[in-house]
């Protein structure tokens, strides 16, 4: 489906991930953070900068993954992203909901 | 000139394997299958342990009994494998070289991985059930227990058989009422998922039966701590949760060996090509079971899939060819209910579990996620396919290694 955030008509998920990461920018990350009810601080914009990476480099993600990056502790992870610290960083981040192997 | 194959792991896919490739290949190909253990477990046998449905004896048979002729077995601790030597070394210093490498050491738990998850708490009210030992002890714990709350938590994803805690759950239900105490058991399930399972049709329906069973679901909850004293557990989040019994499936980790290897992920995975099966380190060492780090469940049947595909792989890989990118994911899992009944679920990399009919479409007799006789009836037998069948690699009839659409409800 469609959802205009930051302007332009955005094509996201049922759940509201970001189908075409090329469609990501700062906004519509800032925007869909708010929607979580989280407000973006530099630290919130390093992680998003490293799952990104990681993304890009095709490595799978996991939250402690993210907690051995040395950019983040997952104590740390979870402060910035409360609740499901990894589904909230990917869909601020643009990226697929994470896979979890089942 | 005589070549190797060295097989990593003797349980349920490396046992499959040797029999699958001694039957392939012509005498010129020696085989060896390593294992640090003397004992094969049916791991899906712990989960009917702690409330007397088997006995361990029932559960445990030598490793050695399964290894076809023309395989050499070799029992130890394996150190680490050096890829670019085409060599394995033992614990001891032995050294094995190969022409082609198969890993399947599996996946197991690491408690020490959740602060204070061990200490003199450890299998007297903090229990695992994913090791023999965990289950006898927590079975022993039962008999004698008189109520109070029974939590059951998962630590992390990804775990093997994620289905295997809720199936535990159900089942103490069960065990629970049968006693005539269910009215003095409080049973409440902490996982750090949004639902009772990661796909949504399966977890619609089995978020519906915690409820009906009156189990307390608390999700989201990812375990930071446990405070064995005290007995509570804590979250990331700070979110607490007192407990009488715990049962963890805590984090699970790949063998230390990848680790040692340096060829492993971060929870000792192998990086794995989960169409194909050859792992990223090296293009003469494949992966199979629980060690890989392919985005498909961790389960017995899966491996039962993988195994078909993999072989061929092998002898075509043998043969200078391409490789089949056949693997789709498939896994096909009883879930237990209690009460004699069972669900099934069939799902691969691209569908997730739906209703329908198993293995014929539109006839069954097994009846995709919904609860039936029929199934528990197929869970109870999968023991004895197991045994005969599945780790001695023979292809069970009727269920083929790609998940089938047919007799599938797709939308609804
Ligand atoms: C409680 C429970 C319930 C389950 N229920 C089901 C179910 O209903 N259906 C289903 O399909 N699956 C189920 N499973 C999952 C299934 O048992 C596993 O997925 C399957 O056994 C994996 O096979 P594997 O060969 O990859 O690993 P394993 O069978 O675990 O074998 C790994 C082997 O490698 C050896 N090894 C590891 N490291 C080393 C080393 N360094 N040196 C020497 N040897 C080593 C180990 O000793 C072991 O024998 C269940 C599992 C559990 C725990």
């Amino acid at each position: 489906m469609e959802k205009t955030m930051a302007g332009t008509a955005i094509r996201v998920t049922e759940e509201g991930y970001l189908e075409d990461f090329n469609q990501w920018s700062a906004e519509v990350g800032a925007e869909i953070a708010a929607e979580e009810g989280i407000t973006m601080t530099d630290e919130h914009w390093k992680v998003i900068d490293y799952i990104q990476d990681q993304y890009k480099n095709e490595v799978p993600l996991t939250i402690r993954k993210v907690g051995k990056s040395g950019v983040i502790d997952i104590k740390g992870f979870y402060a910035l992203f409360p609740g499901g610290p990894l589904k909230k960083a990917s869909r601020i981040s643009g990226i697929p909901k994470p896979v979890s192997c089942i | 000139m005589k070549k190797d194959i060295v097989i990593l792991g003797a349980g349920t896919a490396g046992t499959m394997m040797s029999n699958h490739l001694r039957r392939a290949l012509a005498d010129d190909w020696s085989i060896t299958v390593i294992d640090q253990r003397t004992e094969h477990h049916y791991q899906p046998g712990y989960l009917f342990v702690p409330f007397g449905v088997y006995e361990p004896e029932e559960i445990v048979k030598p490793i050695e009994k399964f290894i076809p002729h023309g395989v050499d077995l070799v029992l130890g601790e394996i150190d680490r494998i050096y890829p670019d030597h085409d060599k394995v070394v033992m614990g001891d210093g032995k050294e094995y070289n190969y022409d082609i490498l198969i890993i399947a050491t599996g996946t197991n738990i690491a408690p020490e991985e959740i602060e204070g998850m061990m200490g003199p708490h450890w299998h007297k009210d903090v229990f695992d059930f994913y090791t023999l030992e965990g289950a006898v002890a927590l079975r022993d714990k039962l008999r004698k227990w008189e109520g109070g709350k029974m939590v059951i938590n998962i630590a992390e994803m990804p775990i093997k058989c994620p289905v295997a805690p809720l199936e535990l759950a159900f089942l103490a239900d069960a065990y629970f009422e049968h006693r005539g105490m269910r009215d003095k058991v409080e049973l409440v399930f902490a996982t750090p998922m949004s639902g009772a399972f990661t796909k949504p049709k399966a977890t619609e329906k089995l978020d519906y039966l915690l409820k009906e069973k009156n189990i307390k679901i608390v999700p989201d909850f990812n375990i930071m701590s446990v405070d064995g004293e005290n007995k509570t557990i804590t979250d990331y989040g700070g979110e607490e949760i007192s407990y009488d019994i715990l049962v963890s499936v805590p984090t699970n980790k790949g063998s230390d060996l990848m680790e040692r290897s340096g060829i492993g992920d971060e929870i000792n995975y192998v990086p794995t090509d989960r169409g194909t099966l050859q792992t990223k380190v090296k293009e003469n060492i494949f992966a199979i079971g629980d060690a890989t780090n392919i985005p498909a469940s961790k389960a017995g049947s899966v491996a039962h899939f993988e195994g078909e595909i993999l072989l061929e792989n092998i002898l075509r890989y043998v043969k200078g060819e391409a490789l089949k990118e056949e693997f789709d994911g498939h896994a096909n899992c009883f879930i237990e209910t209690g009460h004699g009944k069972a669900l099934l679920i069939d799902f691969n990399y691209t569908h997730e579990p739906v209703t329908g009919t198993f293995p014929f479409p539109g006839v069954g007799p097994l009846s995709l996620l919904k609860e039936s006789r029929m199934n528990h009836m197929g869970k109870m037998a999968f023991k004895w396919i197991y045994w005969n069948m599945l780790i001695t690699g023979r292809h069970l009839p009727f269920v083929s290694a790609q998940m089938t659409e047919a007799g599938k409800v797709f939308d609804d």
